[in-house]
Parts: structure tokens; C-alpha cells; sequence
């Protein structure tokens, strides 16, 4: 049970009851669990829209779905993922961990961390609205080049209002997260003791309060080029699609950092727990996640190497690329280093942990091949950087979400999940994620284009490999589902350390955490964090 | 330990920060254009006048070919042509160059033609004391007409580029886009 002593003078540790309890809720564990649920939902409805993707490759030739349809396909299971499921699951493991992680009681603006929430199913009901519209979904891919985007039916304002939503969502969050961090943080507990995970969302929450809003204006000068006349992207009136490209990427890059860096931060929270020793370099920890932040607002014109960069445009954006493997090498090599010579177990979260070093490292490399200009222009807009996002968003950020669900799901329900299960799930999940992945690397070596609906004969063995893989990962992925609701249903019950090897506040508190946790901050000592 | 007035602070901050950040979206646009100026990216042209023009000298020694191509944007239903494949010229003088255009439709047309150089960098040496692209283009049902530019190209054009491209595009004219629609 508890070993901090809290609620000394109100012993009401009442919730409200009934869907009032989530509609209004000011609670952060509640929110947390808002945002997770609502995460998997949309991770099951872009993984449906993979699927129709995977079984119209599965051959060459077109046999389920108008091309049309399958580009509206592609597009909006890009958007759903990014933001329907990887962001959000981000933030509600932000939402549940940071105030027990710092010892607040709970986030600094709760009604503001309820509206961020209530903003997402909205801004989906807009967005996947459009798949029953006349003219189709958006399809014409999730980056909204124009002058293509321009030309998207009725789905065009739903298109842009949809992305307002979410960067106002998005934003709230971020502002809500550096506001609990920087000035609710329990007694003792310096910057340089949080918790790895608490440092990388401060971070992540900058990235999206500097980023958001420049997607924000780059989808508003869309939104006034089609309605009203404005001519940023239109080269009749003197502007320049190219331009929105920039502006574009100028969001995007860090964009793929917000999605990354809080799966750095749960992977160096795991690691340690299951090898039993204090994570490596816990300074170049912290000054590494902000080097590549700092990094990410310089590098990206590599998405646009073909569009006619001058030559030292190209060297430089290619050399600041490059740059970027250092810190993310650093990050790499204290992970292993935190292992070495660590008596270690192999529960679910270690083994989604470990997954996560080595695919994402093969995502980074990837990323590496695609940085070298000359080398891009063959790369550019193949499989192979269909490949490699795959790598670092699916291997990487969602695998660091399992991982993270399967280690604190026992503190946040009380009970422990089904061992045996989850370690089926994750041996189907790392094996079919690859069989998936790793031979769209040769589909795009080989020539196959990105974002078409059929491709030509010498494709076809890879792609139906490719195509096996993901129908099977998808199945798999059902076996995560029954396991966590059997987990919230009942189970073993689960001590408040959870694990032998857990340290930190978090682990201070009863599993599950009562309702209102730290009303009375704790005090935080060096020796919380020892083995 | 909670700070009341830190928390108010930080929101207020990060909130300016958000604003500011979209403002900055809106600034790249003309950051952008006046880096696409300055390097000679985009292959946008210069404009030369009156008084800058009786200053120049003229390079008798040296010839550079500059050659003429012509575009239609998708949604326009004219014809364009250069009238010459390309000229001789040299640098500091003042040409003319004519192109033919013509409506294929039965319908009056506002178009607007947008020029490139190539290479980029000799863009920021060729400029124009007259051109057809300096405003709208108005084509009644039918109609064939004549274009002019009047250009020269600069001294200071780097020794290496014996040779440069000047392309025009028409797009239908952003004002009549939306009378048509």
C-alpha cells in the first residue's frame, strides 16, 4: 500500500458517477484513461484502413477498391494514426504519469486538460466524415501539397478544420504538461531528478507549441487560396506551391519528433526497471532529447531534396541531418549501456523495450540513407521511405506505447495483466511487424512507388509478403485488446512497486492510485531513486 | 508545492508563444520571397527603368544565346508560341522578343503569364524594361495577338553561363478564375 501519507484531513476520495463522471472530468487519471481508450479506437480504425491498403496490394492489378478511394485510403490512415492515435495515446500516458511521476496532485489547468480531451472526438468526426461525403475523403496524401490538395471535393474545409481542431488540442495539452511540470513539482524534486519520461514530454510539449501554429497558418493560406481568392500557393498570382512545402516541413520535422520523443522517454523509464540499475548518463539523457529538438527546426528541407533545392541548400540540410544521428546515437548507446551487465528480466514491457532499441535503430539508419541528397533522389517518394517511417512510427512509437501500457497497466488498474498472453502478443507483434516492413526496403530499392494503388509484376512477391505480415499484425493486435480488458476486469493483484525493479514516486502509491493522489506533495529524496 | 502565479505566468507565456508562432508561419512567406530574390531561386525575373537603363554598357565582345520557351497552365484555353527559337545577345544591350497568342475558345479570357530563367542564377542578370507578363492579358473570343518584352541581359553575368532559357507560363488570371466559377 501506500508508503507516502496523504489525505490527511479529507478522507473523500469520492468520483463522480455515470458518463458525467467523463464528460466534465477535471481528474487527470480520468482524462488519461479518456485519451488512451480514444487512442486505441482510432489505432483500430487507421490499422482497418492499412488493411484495405495491404489487400489491394496483395496482388498487382486493382481488385477491391477504385484508386480514388484507395488514395483517401492512404491519406487519412496517415492522419488518424499520426493524430488520432500515436499523439493522443502520448498524452494521456502524460496525463496519468506526470502529476504521480512529480508528486502533484493533479495537472496545472484541469479544465483546459478536459476541453484538449473533448476537442479530439470532434475534430475525427469531421475529419472521417468526409469518407461519406460526396467527392470522397481527402486523397491526396496526409502532407496536403497543393496545388493536388486543391482539388479535394466538399471534404476540403472538413480537411483543414479538422487539423485546426487538432492543433488547438494538441497545443492545450502541450501548454497544460509544462505548466504541471515547471510549477507543481513535489519538494526535492529538482529538474535534474524528473523522471526521464516527465523531461522528454517537456520537450515534445515545446515542439508542439512552436510547430503547431505554423501548420495552423500553412493550412489557413489553403484554406483562403481555395475560398477567397488569396494567391500564397498559386503560381498565377505570384506565389509558389513550393513554399507551402516549406512551411510544411518547417511543422513536419519537428512534427516527427513530438510522435518519438515521449517513446525515448518511456523506453528509458523500462530499461532500467528490468536491468535493475539507474539509467546511464542521465544528464546526456536529458541534453540529447533537447539537442535533437533544437536539430529538428533545422533540417527540413530533406523532405524536399528533389523539389530544385540550390546545391548549398542541399549540402547543408544533408549535413545538419546527419548531425542528428549523434544525440539519437548517444541516446542509443546509453540504453545499452544501461543493460550491460544488469540483471535483467524479460517481462512484456523489457521485450517491447529491447524490440524498440534495435528496430528503431534500423528506422534511424534508413533515415540516415534517405539524408544523403544524391542517394535520395532515388529513395525519394519509393517504399523504402514508406519502409522507414514504418520503422521508427510502428516499430518504434507504438511498440514504446505497449510497452508502456503493459508497464503501467498493473498500477493503474490493480491487477496484474496476463503474462503469458502478452508475451504471444508481443512475439506475433515483433515478428509481423517485420515480415510487414522489412521487404517494402527492396520494394523501394527496386523502383516501387509510394502511394499507388497497383504497381507493376516484379513487385509482386515482395508485396505479398508484405501483405501477410500486416493482415497477421493486424489480427494480433485484437490479442492486445482482450488482454487489457481482462487486465481491467480482474486479475492478479498487483503490489504498489509493481515491479522488483520500478523506482520512483509513482511507485510510492497504492495499485491502483487512489483517485486523488499527492493533495499533500511528498517529500523527494535522492534515495527514492537508488538500487 | 504548488505556484498559483507561476502557472498563470507559464500559461500566459506559452499561449503568447503559440501566437507568435503563428505569426511566424505567415512571416516565412515573405522571408521566402525575398530569399528567393536575393539567390536567384524560383528563376523570377528583374525589372529595370528608365534611369538605371541609360547607365549601361554595352559588351560588344561577348554573345550569350538566350532562348524562348512557352507554357499553358492546364485550365487555359490558349495557344502560346515564341516567335523566335532563340537570339544572340549581348550583354548590357536592349532586345526585343515577340510571342504569339491566341484564344481557342468562345469565350473572352483573362491570363496572366509568369516568367523562369534558367539556369537560376542567371535570373538575377536578365531584366526588363517592358513585358507582357508586367500585367493581365485580356483575349476576346478568337482573338490572336502579339507579345512583346524588351530585356537586356546584365555585364556582370557569370563567365560561365554561355547559355540561358527564358520560359513563360499563362495560368488564367486569379480575378477571372472567379468569375468563371
Amino acid at each position: 500500500m501506500s508508503t507516502i501519507a496523504h489525505d490527511h484531513h479529507d478522507h473523500h476520495d469520492h468520483k463522480p458517477t455515470g458518463i458525467k463522471r467523463w464528460l466534465f472530468s477535471t481528474n487527470h487519471k480520468d482524462i488519461g484513461t479518456m485519451y488512451l481508450v480514444f487512442s486505441l479506437i482510432m489505432f483500430f480504425i487507421g490499422g482497418s484502413m492499412a488493411m484495405i491498403i495491404r489487400a489491394e496490394l496483395f496482388q498487382p492489378g486493382l481488385q477491391f477498391v477504385d484508386p480514388q478511394f484507395y488514395n483517401s485510403m492512404v491519406t487519412v490512415h496517415a492522419l488518424v494514426m499520426i493524430f488520432g492515435a500515436v499523439m493522443p495515446a502520448g498524452v494521456g500516458l502524460a496525463n496519468w504519469m506526470i502529476p504521480i511521476m512529480i508528486g502533484a496532485p493533479d495537472m496545472a489547468l484541469p479544465r483546459m486538460n478536459n476541453m484538449s480531451f473533448w476537442i479530439l472526438p470532434f475534430a475525427f468526426a469531421l475529419l472521417l466524415g468526409t469518407l461519406f461525403m460526396e467527392g470522397g475523403a481527402p486523397a491526396g496524401g496526409w502532407t496536403m501539397y497543393p496545388p493536388l490538395v486543391l482539388q479535394t471535393g466538399k471534404a476540403f474545409p472538413f480537411l483543414i478544420f479538422a487539423v485546426h481542431f487538432l492543433g488547438v488540442s494538441s497545443i492545450m495539452g502541450a501548454i497544460n504538461i509544462i505548466a504541471t511540470v515547471f510549477n507543481m513539482r513535489a519538494p526535492g524534486m529538482t529538474l535534474m531528478r524528473l523522471p526521464l519520461f516527465v523531461w522528454t514530454w517537456i520537450i515534445t510539449a515545446f515542439l508542439l507549441i512552436a510547430s503547431m501554429p505554423v501548420l495552423a497558418g500553412a493550412v489557413t493560406m489553403l484554406l483562403t487560396d481555395k475560398y477567397f481568392g488569396t494567391s500564397f500557393f498559386n503560381a498565377a498570382g505570384g506565389g509558389d506551391p513550393v513554399l507551402f512545402q516549406h512551411i510544411f516541413w518547417f511543422f513536419g520535422h519537428p512534427e516527427v519528433y513530438i510522435l518519438i520523443l515521449p517513446a525515448f522517454g518511456i523506453i528509458s523509464q523500462i530499461i532500467p526497471t528490468f536491468a535493475r540499475k539507474p539509467l546511464f548518463g542521465y544528464a546526456s539523457m536529458v541534453y540529447a532529447t533537447a539537442s535533437i529538438a533544437i536539430l529538428s527546426f533545422f533540417v527540413w528541407a530533406h523532405h524536399m531534396f528533389t523539389v530544385g533545392l540550390p546545391i548549398n541548400g542541399e549540402l547543408f540540410f544533408m549535413y545538419a541531418t546527419m548531425l542528428i544521428a549523434v544525440p539519437t546515437g548517444v541516446k542509443v548507446f546509453n540504453w545499452v549501456a544501461t543493460m550491460w551487465k544488469g540483471a535483467m528480466t524479460f517481462e512484456t514491457p523489457m521485450l517491447f523495450a529491447l524490440a524498440f532499441v534495435i528496430l528503431f535503430t534500423i528506422g534511424g539508419f534508413s533515415g540516415l540513407m534517405l539524408g544523403i541528397t544524391p542517394v535520395d533522389f532515388q529513395y525519394h517518394d519509393t517504399y523504402f521511405v514508406v519502409a522507414h517511417f514504418h520503422y521508427v512510427l510502428l516499430t518504434g512509437a507504438v511498440f514504446a506505447l505497449m510497452a508502456a501500457i503493459y508497464y503501467w497497466l498493473p498500477k493503474w488498474t490493480g491487477h496484474m495483466y496476463d503474462e503469458k498472453l502478452a508475451k504471444i502478443h508481443f512475439w506475433l507483434s515483433a515478428i509481423f511487424s517485420n515480415v510487414l516492413f522489412f521487404p517494402q526496403h527492396f520494394l523501394g530499392l527496386a523502383g516501387m512507388p509510394r502511394r499507388i494503388p497497383d504497381y507493376s509484376v516484379q513487385f509482386a512477391d515482395f508485396n505479398m509478403v508484405s501483405s501477410l505480415g500486416g493482415f497477421a499484425y493486424g489480427i494480433s493486435q485484437l490479442l492486445f485488446v482482450y488482454i487489457v480488458i481482462k487486465c481491467v476486469l480482474g486479475g492478479k493483484k498487483a503490489t504498489g512497486q509493481v515491479w522488483e525493479g520500478a523506482r520512483g514516486l509513482e511507485w510510492t502509491l497504492s495499485s491502483p492510485p487512489p483517485f486523488h493522489s499527492f493533495t499533500k506533495p511528498p517529500k523527494v529524496t535522492k534515495a527514492l531513486m537508488d538500487y | 508545492m504548488i505556484k498559483i502565479g507561476g502557472i498563470k505566468r507559464t500559461t500566459v507565456l506559452l499561449t503568447l508563444l503559440t501566437l507568435v508562432m503563428f505569426g511566424f508561419g505567415y512571416a516565412l512567406v515573405p522571408l521566402y520571397d525575398v530569399f528567393c530574390e536575393v539567390t536567384g531561386l524560383n528563376g523570377k525575373t528583374g525589372r529595370i527603368y528608365n534611369a538605371e537603363a541609360s547607365k549601361l554598357v554595352i559588351d560588344d565582345q561577348r554573345f550569350v544565346t538566350i532562348q524562348f520557351d512557352s507554357n499553358i497552365n492546364g485550365n487555359l484555353a490558349w495557344k502560346l508560341k515564341a516567335d523566335q527559337k532563340f537570339l544572340k545577345v549581348n550583354p548590357g544591350k536592349f532586345y526585343v522578343a515577340t510571342y504569339t497568342v491566341e484564344n481557342m475558345i468562345n469565350e473572352e479570357i483573362v491570363g496572366q503569364a509568369i516568367p523562369s530563367v534558367t539556369p537560376q542564377i542567371a535570373s538575377l542578370y536578365l531584366k526588363k524594361s517592358e513585358c507582357f507578363c508586367f500585367r493581365n492579358q485580356v483575349l476576346k473570343p478568337g482573338e490572336k495577338k502579339k507579345l512583346t518584352v524588351r530585356f537586356e541581359i546584365d555585364r556582370d553575368i557569370p563567365k560561365n553561363v554561355e547559355s540561358l532559357t527564358l520560359s513563360y507560363t499563362f495560368f488564367r488570371a486569379l480575378k477571372d478564375n472567379k468569375r468563371a466559377s
